[in-house]
């Protein structure tokens, strides 16, 4: 029999907003434990909870930019339970009135294009961190992350493949860091995903009994527990015993899920109302703000790129993999520089420099207009595009002074021909057995004897004229 | 001039010309908390040395005071958080718990110039009518000490009316005000739902609690209102009652008042004597222009399974931080983190506490939800109709605050049913989020008080002490002193 695999997806985001959701703390991930807490974050008795407005703004935009219908009466519910990293024993979230639903995102895969149904997107906040101490058997909580704002996003049971949840977490990650609303990095904990999974027979209209995996760390981590899982529940099936719908634990160093708590166990967490948050009306007027106020985003963007600067579909989706680059990108244009020469240092010098320095686009400090001037430069012919390099290098970190480094340095592009016919001359003089390899037919002395020349004058010349040069005085 | 017998509004004028010094006055309150606390188990604790130092402090500022109420020595009840000093919500389970922050009630009593003598007895976490349930020992009324003060404000209301300071701070989730004042004949008020910020009151039923004043008469009530209303930033469901300077506008005017007397709450189970005291109320009030009407209430026999639903939820979900990881008191010997939570809640919560846990998480679990929690909320919506109808009817209503006058102690807790059911005519009150002032309107047989309670619509706080300040000016019910006591 052919197996189906059915996964939807729940994926929790933290919100880039400077403070958290109910009180002034800051949301900055780290510093030493429990210093980034107050009375409200870490529930003392009698301390009420205030809803950011910031918050209720940046997932209504995260709801739009992902086709959701906005939900103008929404409320907050509290979660009870009780465990040590939620000071309140009860999360606030949003059960009965999330903040938007029935929303949509169009992904592609090499199978094709498909859409993702999205169930609803809903506010809630962030628990803390036990932090185990094994040298002295103790537990220990860290409050700082408590509060932290997070939106949740679930989808409808709409993937198939572990592509397409691939495809879909970087459409979503790559939607929010657009929107500015997250920094989506997996390694901080600031984008985390559940995937509910089942398998059925291909063709069946059923669902399955699903399982719940937890703890995945890294689109390569879901990928490979989507594989597992669905091998996992087939084999049960095919050996004619049951999946149990269970929440599991993805365990990286093993490669496999192991069970945590099975739905006879489950919690009971008592929804009802939070009564210490009125409900959120939202009139049309804030909706069309919102709505006027949406950034263009990556699809807008690189379909823009290939019709408006004639870059090629690589090009374009390179330069809007992150929303940081685009907007370099599009200053850089603005600037002047020629689109294709401005992609083409993007996608070459300045990933490679930030690759080399295992930097984010974000952390970057070369401004598009000391990118635009070397680009001038060399348009100019003042540098030529191997000694521009080097000036990228060395203004790369400081955002330096281009002019004043190529000064500095002496530089600038000898464009006198006589220095180069000169030059050339003294070269072939000095290696007469190249010159007369180069005219017996042997292709590569050439190509040694234009170094020398280059060497002689320091990198400086215009590869051009001492090519043009050098042969017109090896045919004489 | 025997001081303690002076309203709060009264020492403040006194304060003010400089007849008293704030320090005198300091020490005259804390000289009969010395002398009676004891007996009454007002007190959870008494910070005289706080008080005496903040006295001396605020003298220099005399002149220069705004309010009438500066320098008037006062307490909090001890589920309203005070920086510094143990705030235990009278329960074992917050043990010295002193939280670093202020309600904002009390930043606001401090920036007007508030002394606060300590933190005042009450039922465990405000559950209870008869303040018998503190794990530090039942109050006792000051008019029979064989008999409880109410609850759960009442160490607030026997303080008040033993004078041991001139006001108290008290909170309101089902009654929690008015019903101590009617028993131990003092002046109390529940604000609108939202006009007093919550910050700092240690939630038992978030969307009931209100907190607000026990006085000796209404006017200090207005006094304190003016105070303590307002929106709070830190107090998301806070409003302003735009209800202006209550103090001010209190003329004791009440021509062309319209007072509903809603026939439902002058049936069984009330005592006659009560109904005689708060039915010559209406007649006093009708003597000075007021009309009284009779409308029906019909929603009454709902309103105390409703709000034992909804506060029991709410609490439930409120007393779940009081887990013994964070602060408070903690178990001993426990053998895994349930253990924790189970031997720290088991042993630190009373009894009465624990059944309205259990009663809160059964009603919330799913598959009762809908059957008890919905229902509740669906009765909520309509017990606000009914006084949304009322009040098209009548400016105000006019009924008892409690079927009877203060129990024996001991009598209540044996029979935890009965005492729920005295709640009925508080409650609505606090489902519909309105204002409710409880007054002095007579005495039983036994010589113990009889109290009448106001209701308005919201932010009608302005009709309510208009009203029963034009009450208090025709009697002197609100004058009487425990004790044998003499009008002032």
């Amino acid at each position: 029999m052919t197996w189906e695999t059915v996964i939807g997806l729940e994926t929790h985001v933290e919100l880039a907003t400077k403070t958290k959701i109910f009180c002034a703390c800051t949301t900055r991930f780290g510093g030493d434990p429990n210093t980034h807490c107050c009375p409200v974050c870490t529930g003392m008795p009698g301390t009420l909870p205030v809803l950011n407005k910031k918050v209720l703004e940046f997932a209504v935009k995260a709801g739009l930019a992902l086709n959701c219908e906005i939900t103008r009466y929404s409320k907050f519910d509290r979660k009870n339970y009780f465990y040590p990293d939620l000071p309140k024993a009860y999360q606030i979230s949003q059960l009965y009135l999330p903040i938007a639903r029935d929303g949509a995102v169009s992904i592609r895969t090499a199978a094709g294009d498909k859409t993702i149904r999205i169930h609803e997107l809903h506010m809630e906040e962030d628990a803390g961190k036990l932090v185990h101490d094994p040298w002295i058997d103790q537990t220990r909580a860290d409050y700082n992350r408590c509060g932290v704002p997070l939106i949740e996003i679930v989808t409808e049971p709409d993937f198939r493949t572990a592509d397409e949840v691939t495809a879909y977490l970087e459409k979503l990650k790559e939607t929010l860091q657009y929107l500015g609303v997250s920094d989506c990095k997996m390694q901080e904990g600031s984008l985390r995903c559940d995937v509910n999974l089942s398998v059925r027979p291909m063709g069946s209209g059923e669902l399955g009994t699903r399982t719940e995996m937890k703890n995945l760390n890294s689109f390569k981590a879901i990928a490979r527990a989507i594989d597992y899982e669905a091998r996992r529940q087939i084999e049960l099936i095919e050996e004619d015993r049951r999946v149990v719908q269970e929440t599991r634990r993805w365990d990286e160093n093993k490669d496999a899920t192991y069970a945590m708590r099975s739905k006879e166990n489950a919690q009971d967490y008592r929804y009802f109302p939070e009564p210490d948050i009125p409900p959120i009306e939202l009139s049309e007027e804030y909706l069309d703000g919102l709505r006027a106020a949406q950034p263009e985003l990556a699809e807008a963007k690189r379909a823009r790129y290939q019709a408006e600067y004639g870059l090629p579909e690589y090009d374009s989706r390179m330069i809007t993999s992150d929303c940081v680059l685009a907007r370099f990108f599009e200053d850089l244009t603005a600037l002047g520089a020629p689109p294709k020469q401005g992609a083409n240092w993007i996608m070459g010098e300045v990933l490679g420099a930030l690759s080399a320095r295992g930097m984010e686009p974000k952390d970057m400090k070369l401004t598009p207009a000391t990118l635009a001037r070397l680009i001038t430069l060399v348009g100019e012919g003042t540098l030529n595009r191997n000694t521009a390099v080097k000036v990228f290098e060395a203004v790369f970190d400081t955002d330096g002074d281009v002019d004043a480094y190529v000064k500095a340095h002496g530089l600038e592009q000898v464009n006198d021909d006589g220095l180069v016919r000169e030059t050339a001359a003294k070269v072939l003089e000095a290696n007469p057995q190249s010159a007369a390899d180069y005219r017996g037919g042997k292709e590569k002395a050439f190509g040694f004897l234009v170094g020398q020349v280059m060497r002689e004058l320091k990198g400086r010349a215009n590869p051009q004229s001492v090519n043009r040069i050098l042969k017109e005085l090896l045919t004489q | 001039m025997e001081l303690t017998k002076l309203t709060a509004l009264e020492l403040g004028a006194a304060i003010k010309k400089g007849e008293v010094s704030v320090k005198e006055a300091a020490q005259a309150a804390l000289d009969a908390v010395a002398a009676q606390n004891k007996e009454l188990n007002a007190f959870i604790t008494v910070t005289s040395e706080r008080a005496l130092n903040r006295a001396e402090k605020l003298q220099a500022g005399v002149k220069d005071a705004e309010s009438p109420l500066y320098g008037v020595p006062m307490a909090i009840k001890d589920n309203i958080c005070t920086r510094g000093v143990k705030t235990s919500c009278a329960s074992k389970i917050l043990g010295d718990f002193a939280p670093p922050y202020d309600a904002s009630v009390v930043e606001r009593l401090a920036d007007m110039g508030a002394v606060s003598l300590g933190k005042l007895n009450m039922d465990e976490f405000a559950m209870g009518s008869t303040s018998e349930t503190s794990f530090y020992g039942p109050v006792r009324n000051p008019w029979d000490l064989e008999r409880a003060p109410g609850g759960s404000s009442g160490g607030a209301a026997a303080a008040v009316s033993a004078g041991l300071g001139w006001y108290a701070i008290g909170s309101d989730t089902g009654g929690s005000i008015r019903q101590p004042a009617s028993y131990c004949g003092v002046t109390g008020m529940k604000p609108t739902y939202g006009t007093v910020s919550r910050y700092g009151l240690i939630a038992y039923a978030s969307s009931l609690d209100q907190i607000g004043p026990l006085c000796r008469d209404a006017a200090d009530c207005a006094a304190i209102l003016d105070v303590l209303q307002g929106r709070d930033p830190k107090d998301g469901t806070s409003l302003d009652g735009q209800y202006g300077n209550l103090l001010g506008s209190l003329t004791g005017d009440v021509q062309g008042f319209k007072i509903g007397l809603p026939v439902d709450c002058y049936g069984d189970g009330l005592d006659g004597e009560v109904r005689a005291s708060v039915l010559a109320a209406a007649d006093v009030l009708r003597a000075r222009g007021a009309e009284v009407v009779e409308l029906s209430f019909p929603v009454m026999e709902y309103v105390v399974p409703a709000y034992y639903i909804i506060a029991a939820a709410e609490a439930s979900s409120n007393l779940s931080r009081f887990d013994g990881v964070k602060y408070g008191w903690r178990a001993e010997g426990y053998e895994s983190l349930d253990g924790l939570y189970r031997k720290t809640r088991t042993q630190g919560f009373g009894s009465e506490v624990k059944r309205r846990i259990l009663l809160g998480t059964f009603v919330l679990s799913s598959g009762y939800y809908d059957a008890y929690y919905r229902k509740a909320l669906q009765i909520k919506a309509v017990v606000k109709d009914a006084f949304d109808k009322a009040f098209h009817q009548c400016d105000m209503l006019l009924t008892p605050v409690a079927p009877a006058t203060a129990p024996k102690l001991g009598e209540s807790l044996s029979n935890p049913l009965q005492m729920y059911l005295s709640d009925v005519y508080t409650v609505p009150v606090n489902l519909a989020g309105l204002p409710g002032l409880s007054m002095p309107c007579g005495f039983d047989s036994k010589g113990l008080p009889i109290g009448a309670q106001l209701i308005g619509p919201h932010f009608g706080e302005g009709r309510l002490l208009n009203a029963a300040h034009a009450f208090q000016l025709d009697t002197d019910y609100h004058k009487r002193t425990p004790k044998g006591g003499d009008p002032a």
